[in-house]
């Protein structure tokens, strides 16, 4: 029988497919990037989850106490978190990019520019100059 | 004795001297900079190669934690050869890039270029020479994140969508390898790939096991561009800079595949990966498809950048059909492949860059005439496009040879008959480039081409003639894989 | 000459590349660039010639280049075959340079420079498959060559020029590397080396069925001998000058072709072995249907080019078959076929460039009464065809008649039939033009007033001639290296 006791996984599962499904199914970039972000917490959850030995407290040395829980996995976790919120920014900076060079961040809108842009010249010619901003005022 | 920091010099050398880069105020001071980084990791992977030779290994062990609880850098012949493909693309590329962004990229992102340019080298440096899976993922992802960046100054705006649709994917494959990580952890406690090797061929038959294994493979397949996994490949390559595509396409598939080869064969070791999984019947299907299917799309291109990356996804289907064959010759091949088609995508991309700068395309129709007008430029395409069909005398034909000498031990002949006729597409695809730019004449009112300047042919030749020189003097990319085949093939260790 | 054979080797291969070198360099200098052509395939003849008396005593000198994978060399090993080959091209290289400069100046063609680049790089590769002393180095060689004439066939450059270049290269890379290149990797397989040993080296490794099919993959895998159906890319390479339609694909490039075909089956497969070889005859057969039917089509052909074109299909077929009825003495035969035809059939498309050049006809039906006009033109042609014919006093009859008694040794009768045919069918195709020539009048109207060719051209054309001549009486010197082809040397 399927235990109850093990429901964070199944809450993990859960978060996992809505996130993968909000990536694929919509055309909003935004919700795209949500969409990555809800599947890779997910995956932290499952990290988490694993570390947890059952009546363990937090691994923080104390005296009388010997059942921790693992702490590796919550700082490997925590190295995945830094590295989701860099993919998140970067993401996010793509966006705001896209909608300066498109005015849209629609993905399906995009992709009919994209191919309205391939019948008219080519494909490989600099036809649609995207503007970089100045990096020197950061 | 330097040599035993060597393995954590390697990576560390690059990852520091990116931010020392973006500090240095002067964009020429941090271009040179940052070559004299590349070569010096040149020079230590020289060293690397040389002191792996006979099969001893190197190890260190970071902070001085012994593992397997510390992170530890592990150098054998396999990553001590491919460390050689990685810096010495860069070595030859970073240079070249000096010239080539001068024209792409706007004068005040230089120095931030550079700097991604050297994040993604160590991220790949140190996906290579790390023993911890988990350390494994983290620098997957800084030369992931620092890709998105380098595809995404492409002067097209597509090269924006371009490097959003990478990220997105890119960062499902990392996510997935995560996931994969983490169940083997749970299975085994263990991070550390010598002692997960260890402990997973005591395990026997487990559920989680098998679903480590998958989203493994999964995760790898979308990060080296498998077949039905390749979509983000196109579009990366052809809108990225010229350097860019040289430099990703040249390595980061590479070293994706050098992971996936470490995970089959080290880590879940040939039993388990061929006997259990029987994954060898997964690959080499889509290998087949990769290899024909890309070919086929390469053929009805209308931009070389495109074309080009398309045959990257045909060549990846090369590397992963002597994985399937799970033979000491398929996996030669693919070692070899790894190091031979290295040098030939880079070579041609290389051009690409040079027919870039001074034409502003790299459409077919408009390289018309060319051969005439840059004929050091286009006779080196002639030499690169001559090795990716796999004439004699050029690396093309060493890999084909063995991969073709690796179907016939298997006596699997329609693989051979396959990869003949994928061959043949190559001669017609690259063809079609190469007619336009001898027959025809420079199209009416198109600017004047003359000669790119020496800064971008040279480190082009440079490539270009490894292609023929390789192709003659096998010694030492046969001696490298084929030691690295028995390697792995031996199991662990 | 103080040189040893292995300097020999290396000249021989390196002239054509310095000459092509220095064309290169003298681009703007026309006078110079064609003085350095001239003096390269000089130089190259008495290379070539000097390396006779070592072959002629016995001899096999060979070198080793590189090797390119442990057991796979580039190395060039001569024997009789191969020196006889490199005899013929590197004697036919001067006359051709002095034509070529007749031809190319009096049409105004241009891009001469680069013309005379490959052409000079194509004779390097000539020289390179003739003397290789293994199948892979064969391969490199016979690719370069594909490569290296593909610029000359395309050389006019319109859109025409370019559909029978991709024509061109699309049959000969296709087939060479679809099938001789697995075929090459397979006798690697199979025996651990690809050299060229006289007796065969696949005895005891394969046999039955698998031994016809790698014949088979050989035979039409060597697209250059155009056994059919890998023929179209001879005519389709018609578009290109006519020194090239005669130096290569009359001379170098077809006999490339069936010398590897020659060289495949004596030092690769032996004779002996495939005489087992269930079903070998229906190979025989293909080459025989194909000297019949390229007979025919060249009957149909007005083009001038194009039935000299179908005429060189059909002789190719003629060494293949030579070398299929698998006697000792239709050996000879092919070997000696391949340098009678190659005089001959120079010396028609000599004869076809010099009407071209003088009249502007390409025509067949264009040529009635054209004898008065190009007196000297037309009876080299006439000796060409003579020779095409095989009818003595002329060198082809030389070769048919060995390859006549070879397939009368072996009673191979279907061969000696087709031999009848073919002859009675080639002077179906030569005697009409000649008769034309000669005894019909002139057409009232004529395009332009014109006498003889350049007088380069007629040198060069009426030399070719009279060697067709004199090979007919002096046969010594090939017949020697044809006997000793395929002989198994102590």
């Amino acid at each position: 029988m399927i235990s109850l006791e093990l429901y964070n996984y199944w809450v993990v599962i859960f978060l996992m497919m809505a996130g993968f499904y909000i990536l694929i199914a919509s055309d909003h970039l935004i919700k795209k990037v949500i969409g990555l972000n809800i599947f890779q917490t997910s995956v932290f959850m499952l990290y988490i989850s694993m570390g947890k030995v059952s009546d363990g407290t937090a691994p923080i040395a104390v005296e009388g106490v010997s059942n921790y829980s693992n702490p590796l996995p919550h700082v490997l976790i925590l190295t995945a978190i830094v590295v989701g919120i860099a993919t998140t920014s970067l993401a996010l900076a793509l966006v705001i990019r896209i909608k300066e060079a498109y005015g849209t961040v629609q993905e399906d809108e995009i992709l009919v520019m994209d191919q309205n842009a391939d019948h008219g010249t080519s494909s490989e010619g600099p036809v649609h100059e995207q503007k970089l901003p100045k990096a020197d005022k950061q | 004795m330097i040599i035993e920091h060597l393995p954590a010099l390697q990576v560390v050398l690059p990852l520091l001297a990116a931010p020392i880069c973006f500090l240095i105020p002067n964009n020429r001071l941090a271009g040179l900079f940052s070559v004299l980084v590349t070569w010096v990791a040149f020079v230590i992977s020289i060293a690397l190669v040389m002191a792996t030779q006979d099969g001893n290994e190197l190890h260190y062990s970071f902070g001085g934690w012994e593992p397997p609880w510390g992170i530890e850098y592990t150098i054998d012949t396999l990553n001590s050869y491919v460390l050689l493909i990685v810096s010495g693309i860069a070595a030859v590329v970073f240079p070249y890039s000096m010239t080539s962004i001068k024209k792409e990229i706007p004068q005040s992102h230089h120095r931030l270029f550079f700097t991604s340019m050297l994040l993604c080298f160590a991220g790949l440096l140190g996906m290579t020479t790390t023993g911890d899976a988990f350390n494994l993922f983290v620098l997957l992802e800084i030369s992931s994140l620092s890709s998105y960046t380098l595809i995404s100054l492409g002067r097209d705006r597509r090269a924006l969508t371009a490097s959003f649709q990478y990220l997105i994917m890119g960062t499902i494959g990392a996510t997935f390898i995560l996931i994969g990580v983490g169940l083997l952890y749970a299975l085994t406690g263990t991070l550390n790939m010598a002692d997960l090797a260890m402990r997973i061929s005591s395990i026997g038959e487990s559920r989680t096991l098998q679903a480590a294994f998958t989203f493994l493979l999964v995760g790898f397949g979308l990060k080296l561009a498998m077949f039905p996994l390749h979509l983000w490949l196109p579009n990366a390559y052809a809108y990225a800079p010229s350097a860019v595509s040289a430099f990703i396409g040249a390595t980061a598939t590479k070293v994706a595949i050098y992971a996936l080869l470490r995970f089959l064969f080290t880590i879940f070791g040939v039993e388990f990966s061929f006997e259990a999984m029987q994954v060898h019947w997964l690959l080499m299907p889509l290998a087949v498809m990769s290899i024909m299917f890309a070919s086929i799309v390469a053929v009805f291109q209308d931009g070389i950048k495109k074309l080009l990356a398309y045959s990257s996804v045909a060549q990846i289907g090369y590397m992963l059909l002597g994985i399937s064959l799970a033979n000491a010759t398929g996996l030669t091949a693919t070692l070899l492949h790894l190091f031979n088609h290295a040098l030939m995508k880079g070579g041609l991309f290389l051009i690409l860059g040079a027919i870039a700068y001074t034409i502003s395309s790299t459409r077919i129709d408009d390289v018309r005439g060319l051969g005439k007008a840059m004929p050091l430029t286009m006779a080196a395409f002639v030499v690169g496009a001559l090795s990716l069909i796999g004439v004699p005398l050029t690396v093309g034909f060493i890999s084909k040879w063995y991969l073709i000498l690796a179907t016939l031990e298997k006596g699997y002949w329609p693989l051979t008959v396959i990869i003949l006729i994928s061959s043949l597409i190559a001669v017609v695809y690259m063809w079609r480039v190469i007619e336009k730019a001898y027959f025809h004449p420079r199209p009416e009112g198109s600017p004047t081409a003359s000669e790119a300047p020496m800064s971008l042919l040279l480190p082009a030749w440079l490539l270009i003639s490894a292609n023929v020189y390789f192709g003659i003097n096998t010694d030492l990319s046969i001696g490298l894989a084929s030691s690295a085949a028995s390697m792995l093939m031996g199991g662990p260790n | 000459m103080g040189l040893m054979p292995d300097d020999l080797i290396v000249l021989a291969l390196a002239i054509p590349l310095f000459t092509a070198a220095g064309v290169f360099l003298a681009s703007s200098w026309p006078n110079l660039r064609e003085g350095i052509t001239l003096l390269g395939s000089v130089l190259l003849f008495f290379t070539v010639i000097a390396l006779l008396p070592d072959v002629l005593a016995g001899e096999r000198p060979s070198l080793q280049l590189a090797e390119i994978l442990p057991g796979l060399n580039i190395s060039f090993t001569i024997e009789p075959l191969g020196m006889l080959f490199a005899t013929v091209a590197a004697t036919l290289w001067p006359i051709n340079s002095l034509y070529s400069f007749g031809y190319m100046r009096g049409n105004n063609e241009g891009n001469q420079t680069r013309f005379y680049l490959f052409f000079a790089i194509a004779l390097s590769s000539v020289m390179g498959i003739a003397f290789a002393g293994n199948l892979i180095t064969l391969f490199v060689f016979y690719e370069l060559i594909t490569l290296s004439t593909y610029p000359l066939v395309t050389h006019a450059g319109h859109a025409k020029a370019r559909d029978a270049g991709r024509i061109y290269l699309g049959l000969l890379i296709s087939t060479s590397i679809g099938l001789l290149l697995p075929a090459i990797i397979w006798v690697w397989y199979l025996t651990g080396t690809t050299d060229f040993v006289a007796g065969g080296i696949l005895k005891d490794h394969i046999n039955g069925p698998l031994l016809t099919l790698l014949a088979v993959m050989f035979i039409f895998g060597i697209g250059k001998a155009a056994v059919m159906p890998v023929h179209k890319w001879l005519p389709a390479a018609m578009v290109a000058p006519t020194p090239v339609s005669a130096l290569l694909h009359a001379v170098a490039v077809v006999k490339a072709g069936v010398f590897s075909v020659v060289k495949v089956i004596a030092y690769i497969f032996g004779l002996e072995i495939l005489k087992d070889a269930p079903g070998i005859d229906w190979l025989l057969g293909a080459a025989c249907f194909t000297v019949v039917v390229a007979s025919i089509v060249a009957l149909q052909q007005d083009n001038l080019k194009r039935r000299l074109a179908y005429s060189t299909i059909g002789q190719l077929s003629y060494v293949v078959m030579g070398a299929l009825i698998l006697a000792p003495l239709s050996m000879v035969g092919a070997a000696l076929h391949i340098v009678v035809h190659a005089f001959g059939k120079i010396t028609l498309f000599f004869a076809a460039g010099a009407i071209y050049t003088a009249s502007k006809k390409a025509e067949v039906s264009q040529l009635n009464g054209i004898a008065k006009r190009m007196p000297s033109t037309m009876a080299a042609f006439s000796i060409g065809a003579l020779s095409m014919i095989a009818l003595p006093p002329v060198a082809g009859f030389l070769s048919k008649w060995y390859l006549l008694l070879g397939a009368s040794q072996e009673q191979q009768y279907m061969a000696m039939a087709v031999i009848v045919l073919s002859t009675l069918l080639t002077a179906g195709y030569f005697v009409p033009i000649i008769y034309a020539a000669y005894l019909k009048d002139e057409d009232a109207v004529q395009k332009r007033d014109h006498g003889e060719a350049p007088l380069l051209m007629v040198i060069a054309l009426s030399f070719t001639a009279c060697a067709t001549v004199l090979l007919f009486f002096f046969p010594e010197l090939p017949l020697a290296l044809a006997q000793a082809v395929g002989v198994v040397t102590p």
